[in-house]
């Protein structure tokens, strides 16, 4: 059987290159399932539990996504991707959309021919040193020997960094997060650095947290946030306004414990009333139902709760909401009108 | 007893004295250690410095093992325990990862209540490899190995039954039509003819007939898809196939390279060059990404079906040159030998070449497979979840965040256990086939 499907393919690989596919709303619908690239394993973002269901906050958008257009958040085929393979796959049609802590930088979004819809998580680059060095500043890292992962962004930036500030450093290069994890604490090198978020993971893992402290300084800009592949507007419409959507409730106070009830009939706001679909015709014009925000947000609540449940402050990680607050509590999370 | 010498000699013992044990120091224990480890003064500092290092090592490991962690839901719970029942945690394991997470380990995310499905297909596989590897296995479980390639899948992916009886139906058609042709056209000709006749067969005819038939008369097991595929099953998936396929290819592509025919040695030499002058991970980019650019959107090309072609592909070339290595140990007595009885060049290649040559490269066609087995885990790098893709998600649960040897030593434990009975069995079977006269 196996050996058909490869002979198979190899004969339409050879006659059929370059057919047009059909718009991606459709093929999924026609599939009933949605393809999400999603991060191997990133604590908070995206990681399977012990029964292999998927969790985290890249997780929780991919699963809002398959509400909106399919009805059921289940309907979700996590594709697990590396940063080597995750441009290709969704290139290639393997996967919808890739969630997967991404950063939105122009040569993605023009030359790789992606469009990101938008973000779901502002990070930035930091440091964490120990404590009993005593140091309070980035700027005062100068001679330090730095924990840093190759092959990213932030060993750009730490170059950067460095250079601005007329400073040198020693770059201990490390392949992955939990070896990084490893050499800090074994004191192969006085300073970790990658994004904020992964700091603050990383740290509440140690035994003694305390100990550790993350300098004030952010040296960069990571924008994270889900994409799409360019020419297929639709389907990042859809995407777009669904994580639009989660954003929108949190500032309008819709939750999964209210969601019910101002569902049900139109409510005295006619925002929520056009984004919960009981006035007005926003899903028509997206080809989904007219509730399909609400089966959106009836997943896992809007986008603060999702935040609170995966890393928020409750959660381990522990991160505040920072940059990713409401622009009405001073951070950039701004959604569109819903009209 | 003669009487000759009784004057000249005056004492002629007339009884044995019974026999001594050896001294104590001699034999035994003792005995031993002093014949082999205290045989002189250097040797007995090398003695003393090594089980010195050997206490050493196992100071800090047996506690850490043993004196370990079993139950907890986090990283962090382990370490209470610890707290409180050491009043330390450094030296002590938090096994209770492994506890929590051993199945992932082993199935990935293939469905719980179907795990019964690769444990078949595993306990089949060691029936079906009995009467290759064991001479005292009957005779009769060979129609197990014959079969085993179409159940395994079926068992693995699930879905209609059809689909493996009409694609084994098209190794009869090969089979029977190729005999039954040969009689009437010729050898070659006949060949070639039904290799047309089943690539037809499986190209165009498979796929309906099966899906008819399935429609028909639904037989089958609950799909599963290759994303749920993972852990130790993924390994041993990979690693079974590669190694069971890659020894047919190999010792095709060594014949090929010492072969007559121009393009046939071309072919084989630029196969085997190219293969082994890239590294395997680079072929599992190619299979990853670059194979998706080429196939046209929409294709479902299974991302396992190609690992497996690709790994298949690397272990063949080795073994290639593994059995070539073999092939030229053979003196040129035996193929001289083997012309002068008349034989044709497959029949003296099955009876008199193959059997030695094979023997011969017995350690090193081991190895590759050991090696084989062991390089997939590098699928973890292009996302496919194996037993070390899946130590890091399981490291991404904020419970399990910080564990690192844990994971890794029972992952090493698992591939001990496979490799070191591959390479026992490889001694097994040297010292049976050892007709050689040293």
């Amino acid at each position: 059987m196996k050996k058909s499907v490869f002979l198979g393919a190899l004969t339409v690989a050879g006659m059929a290159a370059g057919v047009a596919s059909a718009a991606t709303v459709d093929d999924v619908k026609a599939r009933g399932t949605l393809n999400c690239g999603v991060a191997t394993g990133v604590p908070g973002f995206a990681a399977p539990d012990a029964n292999g269901e998927w969790q985290g906050f890249d997780v929780a958008v991919c699963r809002a996504v398959a509400a909106a257009v399919l009805g059921d958040p289940t309907a979700v085929e996590f594709v697990p991707t590396t940063g080597k393979t995750r441009f290709t796959a969704l290139a290639s049609g393997e996967i919808d959309m890739l969630a997967r802590n991404t950063t939105w930088t122009f040569s993605r979004d023009v030359d790789l021919k992606f469009t990101f819809v938008g973000v779901n998580y502002y990070d930035g680059q930091g440091f964490m040193i120990p404590k009993e060095l005593g140091v309070t500043s980035a700027k005062e890292l100068d001679g330090a020997t730095v924990c840093i992962q190759t092959g990213t962004t932030t060993e750009l930036n730490l170059a950067d960094f460095f250079r601005v500030n007329n400073m040198s450093y020693e770059p201990v290069p490390i392949e992955t997060n939990a070896e990084a994890q490893q050499q800090y604490l074994a004191g192969a090198c006085d300073v970790y650095t990658t994004d904020a978020s992964g700091l603050a993971a990383t740290r509440a893992t140690f035994e003694t947290p305390a100990d550790h402290v993350i300098l004030p300084e952010i040296i960069s800009k990571e924008p994270l946030g889900p994409l799409v592949r360019h020419g297929d507007d639709e389907w990042g419409d859809i995407v777009r306004w669904t994580l639009n959507a989660l954003i929108a409730a949190e500032e309008y106070g819709v939750t999964s414990a209210n969601l019910s009830d101002m569902a049900s009939a139109a409510t005295d706001n006619p925002e929520i009333n056009r984004l919960l679909g009981t006035e007005g015709n926003l899903g028509e014009m997206l080809g989904l139902d007219a509730d399909w925000a609400v089966k959106a947000l009836g997943v896992a609540g809007n986008y603060g709760e999702i935040f609170e449940k995966n890393i928020g402050e409750s959660t381990p990680i522990g991160l505040a909401r920072g940059l990713n607050a409401q622009w009405t509590n001073g951070g950039l999370l701004y959604a569109p009108p819903f009209r | 007893m003669s009487d000759t010498h009784e004057e000249t000699i005056r004492f002629v013992r007339d009884s044995m004295l019974p026999q001594q044990e050896p001294p104590a120091s001699s034999v035994g224990a003792i005995g031993w250690a002093r014949a082999n480890l205290f045989s002189g003064p250097v040797n007995t500092v090398l003695t003393i410095i090594s089980l010195a290092f050997i206490a050493y090592v196992l100071a800090g490991v047996l506690p850490w093992v043993f004196q370990s962690v079993w139950t907890a839901d986090s990283l962090n719970e382990c370490r209470e325990i610890m707290q409180a029942t050491w009043g330390e945690t450094h030296g002590h394991a938090c096994w209770a990862v492994i506890n929590e997470r051993w199945l992932q380990l082993l199935f990935g995310f293939y469905p719980s209540e179907l795990y019964w499905r690769p444990i078949l297909a595993f306990v089949l596989l060691l029936v079906a490899v009995a009467p290759v590897l064991f001479p005292w296995a009957p005779n009769k479980l060979l129609w197990v190995t014959a079969a085993y390639p179409f159940v395994m899948p079926w068992l693995m992916w699930g879905g209609t039954i059809w689909g493996p009886i009409c694609v084994a139906i098209g190794f009869a058609i090969l089979f029977f039509g190729a005999q039954f042709l040969a009689s009437r056209i010729g050898s070659l000709a006949g060949l070639i003819v039904a290799v047309v006749a089943a690539l037809i067969w499986w190209l165009f005819i498979v796929g309906p007939l099966s899906g008819e038939l399935g429609q028909a008369m639904n037989i089958g097991l609950e799909p599963v898809a290759s994303r749920n595929f993972g852990g130790f099953m993924l390994s041993i998936l990979i690693g079974v196939v590669a190694i069971g396929c890659s020894l047919p290819i190999g010792i095709v592509l060594a014949l090929g390279r010492q072969s007559d025919l121009l393009i046939v040695k071309a072919i084989c030499v630029g196969f085997i060059e190219f293969i082994r002058g890239v590294p395997l991970i680079t072929l599992l980019f190619v299979a990853s990404t670059l194979l998706n650019i080429f196939m046209p959107p929409g294709t479902n090309f299974d991302i396992i079906l190609r690992v497996m072609i690709m790994v298949t592909l690397f272990a063949a070339a080795y073994m290639a040159e593994v059995i070539r290595g073999g092939l030229a140990a053979l003196p040129k007595g035996q193929y001289e030998g083997a012309d002068s009885l008349g034989l044709d060049y497959w029949q003296s290649q099955r009876l008199i070449i193959m059997p030695q040559a094979l023997k011969i490269s017995i350690p090193g066609i081991v190895s590759t497979f050991i090696g084989v087995f062991k390089d997939t885990t590098l699928v973890s790098i292009i996302g496919l979840l194996d037993p070390l893709g899946l130590s890091n998600s399981i490291r991404s649960d904020s419970a399990w965040n910080g564990i690192y040897w844990e994971l890794f030593a029972f992952i090493a434990f698992l591939f001990f256990i496979f490799c070191f009975s591959m390479s026992r069995y490889s001694m097994y079977l040297e010292r049976r086939l050892k007709t050689d006269h040293r």
